[in-house]
């Protein structure tokens, strides 16, 4: 009768349960709640949301832990915090609050330039970014037990979530037609581990849930990313930066259940007032971009 | 056998698998109207709270309850407890169960494990079954027509059962030991109602 504590699996499980379900971004405990009411999955605890940490510039860095505290103590679902790309002290004070993922974020400022944080070290599970096939093998290769697309977060336009996406399961159709002898070629192509490439070749998927993320501001945009083959979806700005964030969140959090339902998608999309102002990910400056951090 | 797997949100999609491997005829249900013609129904593992949502939002609450009275239900996790008529706090529930359930009884997810136990109802009963926890609920009370079926060793009542309603706090579906899955293709065949 063996007890396995924090075991891959059970890593991994959790993704699993938040599966079809939408994660939103809150600063505040009131915000926590609303979106708990709403039907969210869980929420990522934030000092500043994506688009704010854009306007006000400066570095970025992970949130108070009194109002991470506050935030958990506030909700019942499972409550999410940022730590910087490669700040594994960061991730160690996020895993003894207590928190029930850490995102290793690209929104706040990386701490290091070459390295990410070996993830297999921590009890508690991580989720990372990633543009294509060989970035998420890499930081599945450091051990995080679920994926995200990084998009372009802060801005409301996703079309970088969806060219993400979309480059990452064109890599997975791509790969789950090679031949075993075109394999190892392809993963040093892709700079990922082979191991997992071919691990992704006999599963036809990635070994761990994937979800949207960076840009999505309307239920639309939560249906197109579902209907492209994510699991889910997080919501940063787009909720709490738009008119009415009640109202959206429960039709994004529809919209993620009936992404098949174009009937189902028009009724919840009607009447939600103002959607986050945005910014055209496309004419960012380069050293605005987020999603270029990442290694 | 037609078997539907409640697919609001969730990991409807490994019951799904889970089900299929054993040869049942699974559709996922999301409106009412796909309750039609199934013989038992799964509700997974996910949040019980964004389900609760979901559930009143599209109308699902009195067609499951409906549907309970005579067919086979089982709820994983979240699952168990939506079947729960107790769960101390405010929130959407189907409660067909006589029993209350804790959420999160466990703790946080660096508190979520595996275990391997017997389970003496399954067949083969011998060969232990492992079980996880993920931010899992414990069963605090049974009581009327509900029965416990399963505790852990240091005596948490982790399964119960009430005629063909069935509910455990953790994930068989996350396994690939299909023992749970026939044993409620049995309950979903048997003829004992509710």
């Amino acid at each position: 009768m063996e007890e396995q504590v924090s075991s891959f699996a059970v890593k991994k499980g959790l993704a699993e349960m938040l599966k079809g379900g939408v994660i939103m971004d809150v600063v505040t405990p009131d915000q926590a709640k609303i979106a708990e009411d709403a039907g969210a999955v869980a929420v990522m605890a934030l000092e500043r949301v994506p688009a704010d940490i854009r306007a006000d510039g400066g570095i970025a860095r992970m949130s108070d832990p009194e109002l991470v505290l506050k935030i958990m103590e506030s909700v019942s679902i499972p409550v999410m915090a940022k730590c910087r790309i490669g700040h594994f002290v960061e991730a160690q004070i996020l895993e003894s609050l207590g928190v029930d993922y850490i995102d290793e974020s690209e929104v706040l400022t990386p701490a290091d330039e070459a390295y990410h944080i070996n993830k297999h070290d921590f009890k508690v599970p991580f989720v990372c970014g990633c543009r294509n096939l060989g970035e998420a093998l890499r930081r599945i290769g450091e051990g995080a037990a679920m994926m995200r697309t990084k998009g372009e977060p802060g801005t409301g336009d996703v079309v970088e979530a969806v060219r993400h996406a979309r480059t990452v399961y064109s890599e997975i159709r791509r790969i789950t037609s090679l031949p075993e002898e075109e394999v190892m070629t392809f993963a040093k192509s892709i700079q990922a581990p082979y191991e997992l490439c071919l691990q992704v070749r006999e599963l036809g998927a990635l070994p761990v849930v994937n979800f949207a993320a960076g840009g999505i501001a309307t239920p639309a945009d939560a249906a197109l990313m579902m209907q492209l083959g994510v699991d889910g979806i997080f919501v940063g700005s787009g909720i709490f930066k738009s008119g009415d964030p009640t109202k959206r969140a429960q039709a994004i959090v529809k919209a993620t259940t009936h992404y098949n339902e174009p009937k189902i998608l028009a009724e919840v999309s009607r009447n939600l007032g103002e959607a986050m102002v945005g910014r055209s990910a496309t004419v960012l400056p380069d050293a605005e971009k987020m999603a270029v951090r990442g290694w | 056998m037609k078997i539907g797997v409640l697919a609001l949100q969730g990991d409807f999609r490994e019951h799904r698998i889970s089900l299929e491997k054993l040869g049942a005829d699974v559709t996922e249900v999301r409106l009412p109207g796909h309750l039609e013609g199934l013989q038992g129904l799964i509700i997974p593992g996910g949040e019980s709270t964004a389900i609760g949502k979901l559930l009143v939002a599209f109308d699902l609450i009195e067609p499951l309850r409906a549907f309970g009275q005579t067919r086979a239900i089982w709820g994983t996790c979240a699952g168990a407890i939506l079947l729960a008529k107790e769960v101390g706090r405010d929130q959407p529930l189907i409660g067909l169960m006589d029993m209350e359930v804790q959420r999160n009884a466990f703790g946080r997810q660096i508190d979520s494990f595996e275990m391997d136990i017997p389970v003496p109802f399954l067949k083969p009963a011998e060969q232990p079954y492992r079980l996880t926890f993920i931010r899992g609920p414990i069963i605090t009370r049974v009581w009327g027509r509900a029965e416990e079926v399963l505790r852990l060793p240091d005596g948490r009542m982790i399964a119960a059962r009430q005629g063909k309603l069935f509910a455990t706090s953790f994930h068989p579906e996350l396994t690939d030991d299909l023992r749970f899955h026939e044993y409620f293709l049995e309950l979903a065949k048997s003829e004992s109602t509710g």
